[in-house]
């Protein structure tokens, strides 16, 4: 435990003293921003509308502003999600610290959890700023808390195991940028794999589908927890990390 | 302290390490001496339990690198080829985040990175990031970096490789002050080196083990037998080369005499034989065999003759025969 939190103490610190932490979270901001602008926007407009026909329809700013944007985070989120992680193993052995952390006396697995929750703990940073954009909402109007806390968890769940993913794929090359093509191309994939299901009901795009890590999202989005995507997850959280270990393993052997 | 037994590492299609076995005893400072490429890195990385071994074992310190791993890592400290410095921390904050990875807290941490800090001389450039510091500052952080948890091993790939003269000699200088206190396994391609800071060599070529001795011993080697290079002519040109050999073998106290290189009527002989025999012998055989004497000049032996003999094509069978006795 002692070891995790300390390799996780120092990859946060390298995220936050060179310029990356400080990008991500302003680009993050500013996307996020924008999109919450845009929905209040509508949000007013229709509001404005359906007082003017004289029938105020009732309108809810769970359903109509924080779903939406809770879903667009996660889309967003897989963009930012490689350019978090590619330099996590990467950079390591392109520097050759590799060696320094894999022969002090601390189990892979450490390192392992250390620098993916660190990349968590960076994620969640990201989405303190939406947080603070959903603030706004509480002070002017009352949404419910409950389906945003757990919008909110379902992020964490959806980036984490994309972050862990990302972690695996870190460890196979010495390259930042193939890692985070590489990350990022399966992170889109892993997006639009739901869109068979669009057209196709046969078994093969239900699987596809359900392998799509946005589609796992939908009840988290609408403030419902569902223990089977959570499950989902969970899972391939575990998956990534596993592999990560299987690979720091065979590094070791191959190198 | 270190026993390693037939150690092997396979890559995918040739053999890096076949084999090898040696000792090392407590508090000797030992060099692992070979060619680029001869396998010390690779034999390094299996004692620090980086790489596991294809076949074969080591201990450290009592403990079994594949059965045991952490326990090894903990009392190994090792400067690989490059420093594993992070460009974005400072000097102390690095040796403070080492000594944490290696089991270190509290008042002993602080304690400890001040004294490393002291002892390899980086105690200047304590708040500087390590990506600004100079090569042979890189070097000392990467030393104190190994001994910050003050282990019982040190494992040092090429620890002088890229440093200037004066630095060398420093870096040298501070290793042979860390022996009495930890056991040190050094590795390069740099025979001075080892004549320098060494009491016990180990020479491998091609990942084979071709010798350990005690540097004396090899020195003794060295300096025990003498060679001399002869140049012998003749004036009406044609002179059977295996006729002069024979010639010289005779000679008192010459154990060996061949063809060196021929240009045309210019034929060198290399004679060896121990150490002081008769040159003045050797000039008149020459002269009452009626040939010309026109060079006579000693053949430097050195240890680097020795590495060469050992490492080189010529005569690898004989020399490691003669090694591993």
């Amino acid at each position: 435990m002692r070891n995790i939190w300390i390799i996780w103490r120092k990859e946060l610190r390298s995220y936050f003293v060179s310029p990356i932490a400080y990008l991500l979270l302003t680009m993050f901001a500013l996307i996020f921003g924008f999109f919450f602008w845009n929905a209040l926007g509508y949000f007013v407009m229709m509001g404005m509308e359906s007082q003017m026909r004289g029938q105020p329809m009732p309108m809810n700013l769970n359903e109509e502003v924080i779903r939406p944007l809770l879903s667009n985070v996660s889309v967003i989120g897989l963009f930012f999600i490689p350019m978090i992680t590619m330099r996590l193993f990467a950079e390591e052995k392109r520097s050759g610290t590799i060696e320094l952390l894999v022969t002090s006396p601390i189990r892979d697995l450490e390192i392992i959890i250390g620098k993916w929750a660190a990349a968590l703990t960076l994620y969640a940073c990201m989405l303190l700023f939406t947080a603070l954009n959903f603030a706004f909402l509480f002070k002017y109007g009352n949404p419910d808390w409950k389906p945003l806390a757990i919008g909110y968890l379902g992020l964490l769940l959806q980036a984490g195991g994309l972050l862990a993913i990302g972690t695996f794929i870190s460890t196979l090359t010495k390259n930042q940028i193939i890692a985070g093509a590489a990350t990022f191309g399966v992170c889109l994939l892993l997006w639009v794999l739901e869109w068979v299901s669009g057209y196709e009901t046969a078994v093969w795009a239900q699987v596809l589908a359900y392998m799509s890590v946005i589609t796992h999202f939908e009840s988290f989005a609408k403030g419902v927890l569902d223990v089977k995507d959570a499950i989902f997850y969970l899972t391939v959280i575990f998956l990534g990390l596993f592999f990560t270990a299987r690979s720091m393993e065979s590094l070791r052997w191959r190198s | 302290m270190i026993s390693v037994k037939q150690l092997t590492k396979k890559y995918a299609r040739n053999l890096a390490v076949d084999h090898i076995s040696f000792e090392v005893q407590k508090g000797q400072i030992v060099g692992f001496l070979g060619p680029n490429g001869a396998g010390k890195t690779t034999t390094m990385r299996m004692l620090t339990c980086f790489l596991p071994p294809t076949s074969g074992g080591a201990t450290v310190a009592g403990f079994d690198v594949l059965e045991q791993p952490l326990e090894v890592k903990k009392r190994i400290g090792y400067l690989p080829e490059t420093p594993p410095l992070y460009p974005e921390m400072e000097t102390d904050e690095y040796l403070t985040f080492v000594g944490k990875l290696k089991g270190l807290s509290g008042e002993e941490l602080k304690k400890r990175v001040d004294y490393v800090c002291q002892r390899c001389a980086v105690a200047d450039v304590k708040n500087k990031l390590l990506g600004r510091l100079s090569k042979g500052y890189r070097q000392r952080v990467g030393l104190a970096q190994a001994i910050i948890h003050n282990p019982d091993v040190l494992v040092l790939d090429e620890p002088t490789a890229g440093l200037d003269p004066k630095q060398i000699n420093e870096t040298r200088d501070l290793i042979k002050g860390l022996a009495g206190d930890h056991t040190i396994i050094l590795s390069t391609h740099i025979l001075p080196e080892v004549e320098q800071t060494c009491e016990q060599v180990i020479i491998i070529n091609k990942g084979k083990l071709v010798a350990t001795d005690s540097v004396a011993n090899l020195q003794n080697r060295a300096r025990g037998a003498e060679s001399l290079l002869v140049e012998v002519g003749s004036r009406d040109g044609a002179l059977e080369s295996s006729i002069v050999v024979k010639r010289l073998q005779q000679i008192p106290g010459v154990s060996r005499a061949q063809l060196k290189t021929s240009h045309g009527n210019r034929n060198v002989y290399e004679v060896e034989g121990q150490k002081g025999f008769a040159r003045g012998e050797l000039a008149r055989a020459v002269v009452q065999a009626g040939w010309d004497l026109n060079e006579l000049r000693p053949a430097a032996v050195s240890l680097e003759e020795i590495f060469l003999q050992l490492t080189g094509a010529e005569e690898p069978v004989e020399a490691a025969s003669k090694g591993a006795a």
